[in-house]
């Protein structure tokens, strides 16, 4: 319902959404936009769901994306995609690392993990763009960047320069890890 | 230049700001971020205290003795606080003193949803509301004039979605104060009931003064547009509202108690539907009714849960199509139905000492009173273990009450409990069991750290808030000291050794602790993990699984990660085929 951009990063807690959140606000902050980002600490952060909200536009009232609003999510995990797809507004992009982390009910078999997950995505109106992102990570050297791999990805569907995408990772990644960032960033960005 | 905070990152900063030197607080989801923030400003001394009833009395002591002061804890913490809270209502402060209540509506990581603004009233002390970030930290500086001025404990209540969601900040320079001295006035701080009954009157007065104050507050504020829909609201259900229906005029509280009543009586009186928009329950809905206005309240928001912008335009959109004349234009809602997806609850992590308890505990199929932590999770399946969990410290109590009422249940039921639990309201459940001939096992959990909240020290962990070194409580000492004779500690990585320990002490006929000690994987990691194969001798049992560990998985035959997995080796202790080794690197399993 608000003017402004709407981003929900999902996954699995422990993933590195919170990093890729800050690099997220830090690029609308340098767009002199208003921005709000809100997570939910605690219990769920033990290998649970775990989501996301950034919010920027010129002025942003509810911290919360709620069903049917978002213009992007960013999907740490493919079964959380198919979790949160409903988030989307029609005509959204989704980008959705391909990795499977099987949730505990998938585990001890009392739940299957489902199949054909971008097929049922298929079937709505939005834009899904997959990668893998934690196997493109492992290739600039560590996995952790996986996140920062779907920053790139998403850096290409959106409006916003690269140039501004670049000096955040700079303000936000401790410079010895900046290397690998900035790599795992050219990869998700240059994938497209 | 504005920085984008949480608002717990931004009240840590209010207090610098506001000139605070001492706070405490206990840790708890969703206000633990503040002190670990307030830690971060040299000029503070920040405490973790035991419990929240310690806190506020460390924080009132303070405050009496001249100093600015911010206590923190969430919502059910209050209701541990409540006794000090009561009478320093009464006593009053000399110093500012503010308490932070973090509620937690929607209990994302709450054994309740209770709505604490009520504390405001029953203590007769004013309750501010933060909308966002910069709210949470120009509050604070607003509570200590209030509190100095009117000479009174002040609340400062967020929620959730304000303590965790971070928007933009100016800060400011912090102000010069000067601590007051310290001197003796009995009369006010000594409450006898000769000295009550005069503060009681004093109390009733600072009322009717803050109800003035109240009145004229600059953060009262109307947002006046179309005066056919007024909407009274505080807190974070003042974004919803506003980006919900941005036509309508908005009355929003931040200085909820007292209560505005003219500022309410004149805005209503301008508009032509009132609604009382708020999360929980009907605290300024009732106040407003009792003015005799009428308005849409808790018969058309929900009182259990969160609010969202979303409910609040299916409602007044709903409405305002019968409303002739509306500035509101009906709007279709957004077409979204979600997939189905198997759920993914939270779950102990791999190599979480705590599995090797509850897999042990539900062999020896018992019945568990279980109390607040990450252990909690041993609730869910597959451990499925524990048979109540109410408050903190209720497993050691509430099973002396299981015993009283059944006392065959001692033989065959044990009480779960963390250590930093134990510390906070355990230790008086245990002193009577013994007190009061009970004959409980009780199983401290000793992980040597307060790990849901996100690892705090306490005074088991030989450090303090500030990381550095602290005296560091002998836990079986304390145990001894309470009278419980039999007292045992051992590693819950020893299946046998604990499976027997507990038959043991089930058996004896007085009460019995057993210190299940091992650090939390985030407190000792495993330096190097052993390699964990799966062998050609797996049969496919699913034994195994039982564990409810991430790191296995089945297809026919149990998998390991080796991404997630920890080399704890529960898995190769409970697999009766030999079918989980360790690798050929040699590395020998904890």
């Amino acid at each position: 319902m608000s003017e402004g951009t709407s981003i929900l990063l999902v996954g699995v807690g422990g993933q590195g959404t919170i990093l890729a959140a800050k690099i997220l606000s830090q690029v609308a902050m340098q767009q002199k936009l208003d921005v709000k980002m809100s997570e939910v600490h605690g219990m769920s952060q033990r290998g649970g769901s775990v989501i996301t909200y950034v919010k920027f536009g010129p002025q942003v009232f509810s911290p919360l994306i709620e069903p049917g609003e978002a213009d992007y999510i960013v999907s740490f995990e493919k079964l959380e995609s198919l979790r949160w797809a409903h988030y989307l507004k029609p005509g959204g992009t989704l980008v959705v690392n391909e990795q499977e982390i099987y949730p505990l009910p998938v585990l001890t078999g009392a739940a299957n993990y489902p199949d054909h997950i971008f097929d049922r995505l298929a079937a709505k109106n939005i834009k899904v763009v997959k990668c893998n992102a934690a196997r493109l990570a492992e290739q600039c050297g560590n996995i952790k960047a996986a996140n920062v791999v779907l920053m790139g990805v998403l850096a290409h569907e959106s409006a916003i320069s690269k140039q501004a995408w670049l000096e955040a990772i700079e303000q936000k990644v401790p410079a010895r890890f900046l290397a690998l960032n900035k790599a795992a960033f050219e990869v998700g960005y240059s994938l497209a | 230049m504005k920085r984008l905070m949480s608002g717990n990152e931004a009240i840590a900063r209010g207090a610098y700001e506001a000139g605070i030197t001492v706070a405490t607080g206990y840790p708890g989801t969703p206000s633990t971020e503040i002190l670990e923030n307030i830690v971060k400003y040299p000029a503070i001394k920040a405490q973790w205290s035991p419990n929240e009833k310690v806190a506020l009395e460390v924080g009132l002591g303070a405050a009496i003795a001249g100093a600015r002061v911010i206590v923190t804890m969430k919502h059910v913490g209050v209701n541990v606080a409540a006794d000090p809270l009561m009478t320093a209502a009464y006593t009053g402060v000399r110093g500012g003193l503010v308490l932070v209540s973090a509620d937690d509506p929607g209990m994302h990581s709450s054994q309740n949803e209770q709505d604490n603004r009520y504390y405001g009233k029953l203590a007769k002390i004013p309750v501010l509301e933060p909308s966002d970030s910069q709210e949470a930290k120009d509050f604070v500086a607003l509570a200590m004039e209030i509190s100095e001025q009117f000479d009174t404990p002040v609340i400062l209540r967020t929620t959730t979605r304000i303590a965790h969601s971070q928007t933009l900040v100016e800060e400011a320079e912090p102000i010069v104060t000067v601590k007051k001295p310290y001197e003796k006035d009995a009369r006010k701080y000594v409450m006898v009931p000769a000295h009550a009954r005069l503060r009681h009157v004093v109390v009733e007065q600072r009322r009717k003064d803050l109800t003035a104050y109240t009145e004229t507050s600059p953060v009262n504020k109307i947002f006046w547009q179309d005066k056919k829909i007024g909407i009274i609201t505080s807190g974070i259900t003042f974004q919803y509202a506003r980006e919900a229906v941005p036509q309508a005029s908005i009355l929003k509280l931040a200085l909820t108690n007292p209560f505005p009543a003219k500022l309410i009586k004149d805005f209503a009186a301008q508009v032509d539907t009132l609604y009382v928009i708020e999360e929980l329950e009907p605290f300024l809905e009732e106040q407003v009714k009792a003015l005799g206005l009428t308005c849409k309240g808790k018969d058309v928001f929900s009182r259990t849960g969160e609010l969202s912008v979303h409910q609040i335009f299916q409602v007044v959109n709903a409405d305002s199509t019968q409303v002739a004349g509306s500035s509101i234009t009906p709007q279709a809602e957004p077409q979204t139905t979600a997939f189905d997806a198997p759920p993914r609850p939270p779950v102990l992590c791999p190599g979480c000492p705590h599995r090797a308890v509850f897999y042990t505990l539900k062999q020896l199929k018992l019945t568990v009173s279980g109390d607040i932590g990450c252990y909690t999770l041993g609730a869910q399946p597959p451990l499925n273990t524990i048979d109540t969990t109410v408050c903190m410290g209720f497993s050691i109590s509430g099973l002396l009450g299981m015993e009283k009422a059944e006392p065959d249940l001692a033989r065959k039921a044990v009480a779960v409990i963390g250590d930093s639990t134990f510390f906070h309201s355990g230790m008086t459940g245990l002193l009577d069991v013994v007190y009061n001939h009970g004959t409980t096992t009780t199983l401290i959990l000793d992980n040597r750290i307060t790990a849901m909240t996100g690892q705090q020290d306490n005074p088991g962990t030989g450090k303090d808030l500030a990381g550095t070194a602290a005296p560091q409580v002998d836990l079986t000492a304390l145990v001894k000291a309470i009278g419980v004779k039999r007292v045992r500690t051992l590693d819950p990585f020893n299946f046998k050794e604990l499976k027997e320990a507990i038959t043991e002490e089930l058996a004896a006929l007085e009460p019995s602790v057993i210190i299940v000690r091992r650090p939390c994987v985030f407190v000792d990691p495993a330096p190097s993990k052993p390699s964990l194969q799966v062998n050609s001798n797996c049969s496919g049992c699913k034994s195994c699984m039982q564990l409810g560990c991430p790191a296995l998985s089945f297809d026919g035959k149990a998998n390991i990660d080796h991404a997630l997995c920890n080399g704890c080796g529960l898995c190769s202790q409970v697999c009766k085929f030999k079918a989980i080794n360790c690798g050929d690197d040699g590395k020998q399993v904890k």
